[in-house]
Formats: C-alpha cells, structure tokens, sequence
C-alpha cells in the first residue's frame, strides 16, 4: 500500500474575514496502491483540489492522518511529517500536476522539462534526451524548445507543465485537472501518457472534470460532496 | 502501515546553520521587555523602559541546500536578522551554530576577529543598496579579490582567475573587470555583488532584499542567475524579501516576522496557500 | 646662533643630558619596551617641546635622546649621507647636548639615527637603528580615518591593503611602491618601514640589531625586535623584488652592489652614480673596506 488516507478533513479559517470558517471537505479516507488511480468526483466546490493539496500538504489538514511509504520503505504521515522530509518526497517521489504552470522566465522549455529528471538524480544527458522524446511526443515543435515557456500558448505551456511531471516517473502523482486546457488531439496523448505511467506502477490520484475520461482511468472514483454551508463562527 | 523491511533512513541534509533565540535589542532592556513588545502586542517598543526589541526569540534551522525566505513588512525585523547573522550588527543575545561547528556559540561572546574568520569562510552576503556590498570606487575585479584576500588567498593569477571566471558566470562582460562598480547599472551592481559574495565558496548566501529598486526584467535576471547557482552549487541561502513573488520563486520554506518575532514558519507554498496566522493571511491576501 | 652658544663654557649646565628631561626620556623608553614587545605595533607616546619643528626627524631624536648615554658613539645620516643638511642640524644639537663622540664609519657607532636608509654593512647585535618616520600608519593609503586604522589593525584586518596591492600590479604589472613599503613584521602587524627603499628592506628581516622607529608629529613608536621577520607584502607568484641599478657601478669607489644615486655633472650635465651610504664609500676609497659587488638579483645580496 502506497499511500493510505484516515479520516481527512480540511476547513479554513479565515482570520481577516473575523473568524470565518470554511469548509473544505471532510472525513475522507482511501488507499491506494502502486499502479491504482484513485479519481476524485464532485460537483465544483466540493473540495476536490482542496483534497489534493492538503494531499501534497500545500493545504494543512485540519484532522487525519496521510500515511505515505517511500521508496525505501518507511512510512510517514504527510499531513504532520517535518517540512524537510515533505520537501524530499516532493523533490524525489511526490509529482503534482496542475492547471497552473509556474513559469520560470529565461529557463528554456528543454531545461525546465530536463531539470525535473536532474532533481532526482538522473544525469543531465538523460533527462534531455527524455525531454526530447517527449516534447516530440506531445507535439511541441522544435522551434520552441529553446524558448522560455513563458511565450507560449495556453495549451503549450500546459503540455509543458504535463511533460515536466511525468518525465521523472515520480512513485506519486497528483493531477488536477491537467487536460483542461488543451485540445482533444493533445488531451488524448497526455492521458496516454499518464496510462503509461500508471502502467509503469505509478499511483495517481486525479481530479478530471470530463468524468468519461475519469472513469477510463481510474481504478475507483471517489466522490465528494459540496460541504454544508460554512457557519459564521465567532 | 506496509511490512516490507524498513531500509534506514536517508541520512537528513546537513544543518547549515541553527538559530537559537537570536535576540537584538537596543536599549537597556528590563524584565517586561519580552512580555510587552512582539507581535501579539503590535510594537518592538517596551512601554516601561522604552527599548526596541528588534529581534525577540528567533529559532530555526537552515539545511544543506536549502532556500529559505523570510517575508515581513517594514520592522519586521527581517534585515537585522541577516545583519546579525552575517556579524554586521551584533546580536545581544542567542546563539548561533555553523556548519561544521560542534556547540553553538554564543553569539554576544565572540570575539570580532573570530567573527570575521567564520563570515569570511562561511558567509556570502549581498545587500539592497549596492553601496553596501561593495567598494564603489574600486575595480570590479578588486571587489572580488578583496574577499578572496581576506581569505588569505595572496596567489595575484589565482585571485585574478576566480574574479573573471565570477563576474563571467555573473554575465559581467569580461572588459569591466577593471572598471569601478560606480560606472555601472544597478542590476549589474547586484550581479558584482553576486560575484563577490560567491568568492570564497562559501556554505551560506545571504540576499536581503536584492531586487528591490530594480527594474523588473534585470530583477528576473538576477534572480533567475540565484537560481541558477543555487542548482549548480547547492548553496543554501536565506532570501529576505517582502516580495511574495520572489519569495515564491526562490525559497523552499518560508518564514513570516511581524515586530522581531516569527509568526509563522512552513513550506512556502503552504504559507502562500494556507496561511495560519492572522497576520500571514493579511499579508498574504493584501498582495495584489 | 647654536644650541651650543646657549651653553656656558663651564659650569652647570642649563640643559639636562640629551636635552630631554628624566621623565621625558622615561616616557619614551616605556613607550619603546611596550613596542618591542609588540613588533611591528605603534605604540602613541607622550612628546614635549623640541627646538626642532615637526616633521624634521624629531621622533628619532627623541628616541636617541631617550637611548643615548655618554659612552655612546653617534652616527646620523640622512639619504645615506652624513653630511646632508638634516643630519648635520640633527647631529650638531646632539653634540652639543651630550658632548658624545661622533663617527662617519656606520661600524663604530652604537647608535645609528637615519632617514631613507640602512648602512651597506649590515648592524651588528650591539648596535641600535634609529629609524625616523614622517607616516607610520601604512593603511593610511587606503584608510583616512585613525579609529579604523586601528581597528584593522586590531583585528588583522588588512584586505583592504592588500586590493590596493593588486590594483597597483592590474594597472602597472607589479607592485610599483618605492619607499615605505608595507612589511608584515613577526607574522603579525602590518607596518611601514619609514621611507627606506626596497633595497635596504632584506636588511631588516631577522637581523641581529634591535631597530626603533619614531615619528615625531604623529607622536609613535614601533619596533622591530632582533632576529625578527620583517616580510615585504607580496603576491605568491609575484615576489618582491629591489631596485636593479643594471650595470652601473659607484664613480667614487667602484662598487656595483651598492645602492646608488644619480647625480649630474654641473658642467658637463652628464650623468653619474655614487653610492647613496657615503661613509661605506669613503671606507672603499679609503682601502679600510673592499668595494661591494653585485651579485645575484632581488632579496638578501651577499656582503662583501
């Protein structure tokens, strides 16, 4: 067992706005093994990418355990772990695709994309070549790869983003919502992509809003309901 | 949770640098100092003996590696934080650990010349207002080799080797090398800075504010230049801004200073995302 | 009118020996221990009137008044010369205080006060140099303020001496100072060895003779103890080095591993080089001494 989710729950509390508490989801528990897709469903509200976060611990959960063993076998639990540890699993073990890729001006398409594969350890030749046959893959033509994703297109940069979470096969991966912005063409080979990967034994855990797509991939959905509406707490 | 053997565990990243309770206060100081002031209170002044306290209990701990940013506004303290580590103002109470070290040292007792070795051989330091950083009236490649000088470097080829293949990595072109930072732009000021604060190799980069004042494509290039050598050296650094973008960018943890104490510390991200403390969620949510 | 025409024929004398009164001369000589203990290190010290002005060579005359005692033999030069003016004012008030015995030959005197040069015979352990200093701070060069100056020194803080060192051999090629050069003494303190050109430097380090050095308007002393390092600053892979006179050789006497001065013929107008230490030249041309050779370039030269 990969990764175990006990009794997750998340609300915000929203000090400038006098005490507000928000809730985002609550007691959600799973498991997943390597090589499962877990899909998360809902209607929008219901706390999805909040669940994601508090997942990859960019949220802090409010209650429950997320107990995660790494690849040399020890658990921890990500919802408490020391941030160092959170920061290895993340550079080493733990992807995280999202909808928003975070640019980096003057980093070239090809060095970002290969930087991915260098933290973990592999060589920089490698991760180039890798970087390579994807960017191919995924059809960005050659002319841009020495260009700063900055310059690109809504759809480019998101292949980019997609690239650059799978190339270093992390044992982990969140998605949310990662095909949003591309065309169908473009879409299907991601997700072929992300099949491949989960072949490969990577589990993932994935927020799709076309729940076709979801449905094909995931081994079990998880849905979420909208929380109760927050109360005003003083 | 799994029965697989459990393989020891990775060895954790080397601890550059540790902070206990650093404290800078001007004034004489009394008993109520610590319980008046801070940011419960809004104030680094104590009501009953009028000293500042600019620094009040500061903890933490730097990793091999690691980026670490400090954000805060105005007397927050942030930049007499760097100041105290880098030796440039004097802590008045604390201690410090280095890398390498086998006790803290108290920081109020060590003598200046102690003091110099540890920063000349541990520290690299790079200011907001360039004039502060560097000699402005001699060469660039004389900015450089002053540090390596107070290392004891005294080989003239070799000292003049490390200033151009610094200022080369820097983007400085090579003919300015001999040219006094005074003639220059800001960004590269920043750049020369870089430079010299890399001389001697050192363990720890210290970057207070460095972008600030600077226009905002010769701010990316400075940054991303930080980057850059942050990935190819592996240099941990302590990056304070009160710019959230830059915070962002560079820094893997986050600490959040209001009125000398840390009101909040975590995974940047989770300070940008899921700020805790009332007066993170204000900074946070007051960023346009 | 001299200082002498102020003293009676006979009599009791109006001035104290050596001018300076008792406590006067205590002041310096505690001053003076404090700097041998501490080589290289100015120490301040506290002077009184002198009926020579400042600037004149009084902060080694008021360590010789303070050292100098009636069995003592004197010699005083000034650019190598016994006769140049300076030293002749400064000899003539010593004389005239202290009635001591005067020599030309640097081997006989016991005390030996100078401006801009050491003897080319080296001093032996018995003898004292009296070297006089118009700026002993070296840092000066790259440092107007006394309170950080003395901070760098406290805190062997020299980098900056040592960038102005490498700006000079980036615009020149190599260090181009001529006098006064910034010497490490003992592996310690940085300090300037008075107006003495490179040439005389190799003479001081670790030689057998206490050496005193005096500044009278910056009222300092410092001290280079026998048998101690005196270093000029250098560059690993670029050593110092002293001036190279090619293949000149002295007129007078004939020396060619001597450090000479240029002169010019006042009616032909051509040029010609004698030896700087007149009293080792009137020793050659004497045939007490045989003329010096040059031999091999740059530190310490044999001594013939």
């Amino acid at each position: 067992m990969m990764i175990r989710c006990e009794g997750l729950s998340k609300h915000f509390l929203m000090h400038i706005r006098e005490g507000t508490r928000i809730e985002a989801f609550r007691d959600v528990s799973f498991q997943l093994a390597p090589g499962e897709f877990l899909g998360i469903g809902g209607p929008s509200g219901a706390g999805k990418s909040s669940l994601l976060k508090c997942l990859y611990r960019t949220y802090l959960p409010s209650r429950g355990n997320v107990w995660y063993e790494d690849a040399n076998g020890r658990t921890c639990n990500v919802a408490t772990a020391d941030e160092h540890e959170v920061l290895r699993l993340r550079r080493q073990e733990i992807g995280y695709i999202s909808q928003f890729f975070p640019v980096i001006p003057r980093v070239s398409a090809l060095d970002t994309i290969a930087n991915s594969m260098v933290a973990r350890g592999f060589p920089r030749e490698a991760g180039l070549q890798r970087a390579r046959e994807l960017l191919e893959r995924l059809a960005i033509p050659r002319a841009l790869w020495q260009m700063s994703p900055s310059t690109f297109s809504g759809g480019e940069k998101q292949r980019i983003n997609i690239i650059h979470g799978v190339i270093a096969q992390p044992r982990l991966l969140f998605l949310d919502e990662p095909t949003a912005s591309l065309d169908s063409r473009s879409a299907s080979e991601a997700i072929s992509l992300i099949r491949e990967l989960k072949s490969q034994g990577t589990a993932m855990i994935g927020v799709f809003h076309d729940m076709n797509v979801l449905r094909s991939l995931s081994d079990a959905v998880l849905m979420l309901e909208r929380a109760a509406p927050a109360k005003d707490e003083h | 949770m799994g029965d697989t053997a459990a393989s020891p565990a990775p060895a954790p990243d080397a601890v550059i640098l540790a902070v206990e309770n650093l404290e800078k206060r001007y004034g004489p100081g009394c008993e109520s100092c610590l319980a008046l002031t801070g940011p419960d209170h809004s104030t680094n002044v104590c009501p009953r003996c009028g000293s500042v306290t600019a620094l009040r209990l500061i903890s933490f701990d730097l990793r091999e590696g690691e980026i670490l940013g400090v954000v805060g506004e105005s007397g927050s303290g942030k930049s007499t934080l760097v100041q105290c580590i880098y030796f440039d103002l004097d802590a008045t109470g604390g201690r410090m650990r280095f890398d390498g070290q086998n006790d803290a040292a108290d920081v109020t007792r060590l003598p200046r010349i102690e003091k110099r070795r540890l920063r000349g051989r541990l520290m690299g330091m790079v200011y907001q207002n360039p004039m502060r950083g560097l000699r402005l009236d001699i060469t660039s490649g004389a900015n450089v080799a002053e540090k390596l000088l107070e290392a004891e470097v005294f080989h003239f080829s070799r000292i003049r080797g490390r200033a151009q293949s610094l200022l080369d990595r820097t983007e400085i072109p090579a003919s300015y090398i001999d040219w006094p930072p005074r003639t220059l732009s800001g960004g590269m000021q920043q750049r020369i800075q870089i430079a010299k604060a890399l001389a001697n190799n050192p363990p720890l980069l210290l970057l207070d504010e460095v972008t600030s004042g600077l226009d905002v494509s010769v701010q990316a290039r400075v940054l991303d230049l930080i980057r850059e050598l942050q990935r190819e050296m592996g240099i941990s650094m302590i990056v304070v801004s009160h710019d959230m973008g830059v915070i962002r960018l560079l820094a893997d943890r986050t600490l959040v200073m209001k009125n000398g104490g840390i009101v909040e510390q975590g995974l940047t991200d989770q300070i940008l995302e899921d700020p805790q403390h009332p007066y993170t969620q204000l900074l946070v949510h007051s960023t346009l | 009118m001299t200082p002498a025409d102020l003293l009676p024929a006979s009599g009791p004398r109006r001035f104290n020996f050596a001018f300076l009164n008792e406590g006067a001369k205590r002041e310096v000589r505690r001053a003076l221990l404090k700097a041998v203990a501490l080589p290289g290190h100015q120490v301040p010290f506290a002077s009184p009137e002198l009926p020579i002005a400042r600037g004149w060579g009084t902060g080694g005359l008021q360590v010789t008044m303070s050292l100098i005692g009636p069995a003592d033999v004197l010699k005083i030069i000034d650019q190598g010369c016994d006769g140049s003016v300076n030293a002749v004012n400064l000899r003539k008030l010593l004389v005239a205080t202290t009635g001591v015995r005067t020599t030309s030959d640097s081997r006989e005197a016991t005390i030996l006060q100078s401006r801009h040069r050491l003897p080319e015979i080296p001093l032996a352990a018995h003898q004292l140099a009296v070297l006089q200093v118009p700026l002993p701070e070296p840092l000066r060069l790259v440092e107007p303020s006394e309170v950080e100056t003395r901070r760098m020194h406290s805190e062997a803080d020299y980098a900056r001496m040592w960038v102005s060192l490498y700006e000079d051999v980036v615009q020149n090629g190599a260090i181009s100072l001529a006098a006064g050069y910034p010497c490490r003494v003992h592996g310690t303190y940085i300090m300037s060895p008075s107006p003495l050109p490179r040439w005389d430097l190799p003479l001081l380090d670790g030689a057998e003779h206490l050496t005193l050095l005096g500044a009278g308007r910056e009222k300092r002393v410092y001290a280079v103890p026998p048998y101690t390092s005196v270093k000029p600053l250098e560059f690993e892979d670029l050593p110092f080095t002293v001036e190279d006179f090619g293949s000149a050789v002295c007129a007078r006497c004939g020396s060619s591993g001597t450090f000479l001065d240029e002169l010019y013929d006042e009616k032909t107008g051509a040029a010609f080089r004698v030896c700087s230490d007149s009293g080792f030249c009137d020793l050659v041309r004497a045939g007490v001494v045989p003329p010096k050779r040059k031999t091999a370039p740059a530190g310490r030269l044999a001594h013939g």
